[in-house]
């Protein structure tokens, strides 16, 4: 990486000189932290609709955001320029919250570490894809779903891609950069039969290449998966209305766990005590066969970092223990202010947004009941696979997240598909009602994507079949 | 705001002009090219101190080239010569990689908009930075001043921004205007032995002078707040439901990605087939007015070119227009509704200028009054909108209806039904109409929807 990371540096066309100047200009004695974040992105999206592969855009973007926090306080510019002067004109405003005169000692920056290592290897011309085999992949996607069933009527599908190089120079002389490439492949397919028109989607990717979606003809896989969703759509039922037993399949459905846990243990919001999670550190959230983490070094993953975009290195956080609550996830400022340790969870959109605490990728340790049992043990309820988006109130802690495939159970037997349902519940109280989880923990495919403050992060949930004794389910069937 | 004159036109004319020319000598037959510009600054402020100040400059540059039916976008923010030379070669190189699209390419001559009218969009005043933390502490101060039972906060924040917008195209359409944007919000915290209440409240004004004032937003705010504390569940049931002016906008927002040519020709909309029938009862009429003085959707001429105009979207109940640009109207076999929407580098979709439902003549209380026993819905959350079918699920909270008054804060609930039929049911609009989006409704009262709770 090391190399990388001094191409990095010439691509910004800074010198080391103008970095410790800016700082040292943002850093007076009253401000406690100052940063510089650096940041190229380059961005390729090539899209189908109709079987025609019709759309290909791309998107550059640098710029180089500064910041200063003291106390509570936060200032922050942002330049799409990154020359000396354009540098030292976002210090100044950033240091406008300090009540002070420019400082005039550079800081030095002298500790360079290396990535301890590299959780997303990659060949950059395997990311940067050739659009001539984003067209191949694409055209074959639209022949594998209409061939699925003849009912598909229309397949749209998108190949983006995102190759983001930053680096961030910090006040305590700290440089370190990194290389994060995303890739993501969406399909949706619309089904239609006797004026009944349904959808169905399937998306997954990483930080990966190229190779992910070929190895086993991934690709196809994809697409298979969105005709069948759309297809068993054109038979479901309505769903029915009222408090009663879950049983969420393993995989994307831990969006539950982002909504309902995961951002109300963001360090700032109980820092401002506004999250329903406020001061419950110690006391039982959960039944005891929840345990659940935060990691960001699980390799290739769409929410995993390096370090984050403070410089610090990921972890993995285990947010609750066997049902107790154990501990926030948190960036600097929060982390000082609240005397807590540093879980290397403060991400950033861009050069453009200011560091805030967000999950990586957030998942539910396997436990130790068969699938299939869950299953067996309900006698009427609902089996949800797959969903849609979620939402979640931090204060009053309601949380929702929508099915997009989920089945009634009646009698320990999955039977019909129902439409599309909305799930709400509490945060501080949905995860007491898990009574069973199973061995089979599974990560989402990485489509996630997560907003905050305007900000989007990806991001990546996992969970392995679990049973929830009652949660209200919004559907229309009384 | 003085960055008009750092940002002077005639620099941005030049550079579209010549990245038009250079495109020209990569061989595109035709492009256009999108420059943005301007100016941000946001202040937070939290408990009475300044959370976090944020200030910036941006620009933006996007362009679209055509290889006869061929075409690619793209775009940056490095304006250096030799970036955008190589910029303009891998654009057009994106371009010569995808399939021929038979129905792309620019407006024809003749339709693009001729003259840019001034829409009362743009507002010259500059806000100092100490300026925007006072409005934000005051409206924070008199969130907190307003109920003892607000106890803590998400903060108060002022905001202001300007930009300029430049379009150029090969076709010899050169347009630009400049925009501005005022805003005022805060987020009180309310709490009791029931727990916390969060709720916000907010301004957000194309001219400084219109914004209301840090008070009445403030007090505003905490009302919405405090009424929410002890809130609670409701047993499942089929009930009349009102939507406040804040969440009936969303149905109105629903409606409109519906009505987008690209969600009709993809087959991925609900309102297929609906155009010239009957949508809605006779007394809803729904307009999509991109010439509105002064509003936030307003702008002279679309991400094409063309004019916008003001245009009924639903007439007595019918539905009367789809929001169209060029492609999608091609596509369906109309002409363009001057509705392109246009992200920088993107080409464009078709989408809502400011778009509303014209008010009733019945006030919120007089609705409210003919409800025995329904749900008055001010909050709702998540994503349960099907846009192929229009089934429609979302978790929501409000009060509990009884006998024509609020009874008692509800939450945790959801309500359920399909589009379609909620706008056939809508049985009651109001006449508080206020503009505070680009999209706008009054009160909503809808017949009947499930909604889930005990």
């Amino acid at each position: 990486m090391a190399k990388d990371e001094s191409g990095a540096l010439a691509r910004f066309g800074v010198t080391d000189r103008d970095i410790e100047q800016a700082l040292g200009r943002v850093k007076v004695s009253n401000v406690d932290y100052a940063d510089l974040y650096f940041e190229y992105c380059q961005s390729e999206s090539v899209s189908m609709e109709e079987g025609i592969v019709k759309r290909a855009t791309k998107s550059i973007g640098q710029g180089v955001g500064v910041r200063a926090t003291a106390g509570e306080k936060t200032g922050f510019a942002y330049s799409d320029e990154l020359t000396s002067k354009d540098l030292n004109i976002a210090a100044d405003t950033a240091r406008y919250i300090a009540n002070s005169t420019q400082g005039t000692a550079p800081v030095p920056v002298t500790h360079r570490p290396a990535l301890a290592r590299n959780l997303y290897p990659h060949d950059r011309a395997n990311v940067e894809v050739a659009t001539g085999d984003r067209v191949t992949l694409l055209n074959a996607i639209d022949a594998e779903a209409r061939r699925y069933d003849p009912r598909i009527k229309n397949v749209m599908a998108a190949y983006n891609t995102e190759y983001k190089v930053m680096l961030v120079a910090t006040s305590d002389g700290v440089m370190v950069g990194d290389i994060q490439p995303l890739s993501r492949l969406q399909v949706t397919c619309i089904a239609e039969e006797n004026g009944n028109r349904q959808v169905g989607t399937f998306g997954g990717g990483g930080r990966i290449g190229l190779e992910y979606f070929q190895n086993d003809q991934r690709y196809l896989q994809f697409a298979r998966e969105a005709a069948r969703e759309a297809i068993l759509n054109l038979s479901a039922v309505d769903a029915p209305a009222g408090v009663m037993p879950v049983v969420l399949g393993g995989g994307w459905p831990g969006i539950l766990l982002h909504e309902a846990i995961g951002h109300g243990l963001e360090a700032d919001f109980n820092r401002k005590k506004t999250s329903a999670f406020s001061s419950l550190v110690g006391k039982r959230v959960a039944s005891d066969v929840c345990t659940i983490v935060d990691d960001g070094t699980l390799p290739f993953r769409r929410g995993s970092l390096n370090v984050d975009d403070e410089g610090t290195p990921t972890s993995r956080t285990v947010l609750i223990e066997r049902g107790i609550l154990r501990g926030y996830i948190t960036d600097k400022l929060n982390a000082r202010l609240m005397g807590i340790p540093l879980t290397g969870n403060g991400r950033r959109e861009s050069y453009q947004s200011v560091v805030l605490p967000r999950m990586t990728n957030t998942f539910m340790l396997a436990g130790e009941s068969d699938p299939e049992d869950i299953i067996k043990s309900v006698k009427n309820g609902l089996y949800a696979v797959s969903f849609g988006g979620g939402q979640v109130d931090i204060t009053n802690g309601k949380f929702v997240f929508s099915a997009s495939e989920a089945y009634l159970i009646e009698n320990g037997k999955i039977t019909r598909p129902v439409k599309g349902a909305t799930l709400i519940g509490s945060g501080p109280d949905i995860l007491t009602k898990v009574s069973m989880v199973g061995h089979d923990l599974k990560l989402d495919e990485g489509i996630g994507t997560c907003g905050k403050e305007g900000q989007s992060v990806p991001v990546g949930v996992g969970l392995p079949t679990i049973r929830i004794d009652e949660i209200t389910v919004g559907g229309t069937k009384a | 705001m003085t960055m008009t004159r750092e940002i002077a036109a005639p620099d941005y004319t030049h550079l579209a002009q010549d990245l038009l020319a250079r495109a020209g000598k990569h061989g595109a037959t035709a492009a256009d090219v999108m420059v943005a510009d301007g100016e941000t600054l946001s202040v937070q402020v939290r408990m009475g101190a300044v959370d976090r100040l944020t200030k910036a400059r941006e620009k933006r540059l996007g362009l679209r080239v055509f290889f006869g039916q061929r075409s690619a976008s793209a775009s940056t923010s490095d304006f250096s010569p030799d970036s955008l030379d190589r910029f303009v070669g891998e654009t057009c190189a994106l371009a010569k990689a995808v399939v021929e699209d038979p129905v792309s390419g620019l407006p024809e001559p003749g339709h693009y908009a001729a003259e840019c009218p001034d829409l009362n969009i743009y507002d010259a005043t500059k806000l100092q930075t100490d300026q925007q933390i006072d409005l934000a502490l005051r409206a924070e101060r008199a969130a907190f001043a307003a109920d003892s039972r607000i106890t803590n906060s998400e903060g108060g924040e002022c905001d202001s921004s300007s930009g300029r917008i430049i379009l150029a195209n090969s076709h010899g359409f050169f347009g630009h205007y400049a925009n501005s944007s005022f805003s005022l919000s805060v987020s009180p915290i309310a709490s009791n032995d029931a727990g916390m209440q969060r709720d916000y409240w907010y301004g957000v004004n194309r001219a400084f002078s219109k914004l209301e004032s840090p008070e009445a937003i403030g007090q505003e705010a905490t009302r919405r707040t405090v009424r929410k504390l002890g809130a609670r569940k409701v047993p499942t049931g089929r009930v009349p439901v009102l939507f406040d002016p804040e969440v009936a906008g969303s149905l109105l927002s629903h409606l409109s990605s519906a009505l987008s040519g690209y969600a009709l020709y993809k087959g991925a909309s609900f309102l297929i087939g609906q155009l010239g029938r009957q949508i809605a009862p006779e007394f809803v009429t729904i307009y999509d007015d991109g010439r509105m003085p002064g509003g936030l959707g307003t702008r002279p001429f679309d991400g094409e070119g063309l004019p916008t105009r003001k245009q009924a979207m639903v007439e007595r109940g019918r539905l009367t227009s789809y929001l169209l640009d060029t492609y999608s109207g091609k596509k369906l076999g109309l002409p363009s509704t001057g509705n392109a929407s246009r992200s920088i580098g993107e080409s464009p979709s078709a989408g809502p200028t400011n778009f509303y439902m014209v008010p009733g003549t019945t006030g919120p209380e007089q609705i409210l009054a003919t409800v025995k026993q329904g749900l008055y819905v001010t909050d709702l959350i998540g994503f349960g909108i099907n846009m192929v079918t229009g089934d429609y699920s979302r978790g929501a909270s409000g009060f509990w209806i009884e006998n024509g008054e609020l009874a008692y804060p509800v939450e945790e609930i959801t309500i359920a039904g399909n589009l379609k039929q909620m706008y056939a049911t809508i049985e009651t609009i109001g006449s508080d109409l206020v503009f505070r989006g680009r999209i706008a409704s009054p009160t909503v009262k809808i017949a009947e929807m499930m909604v889930a709770g005990n």
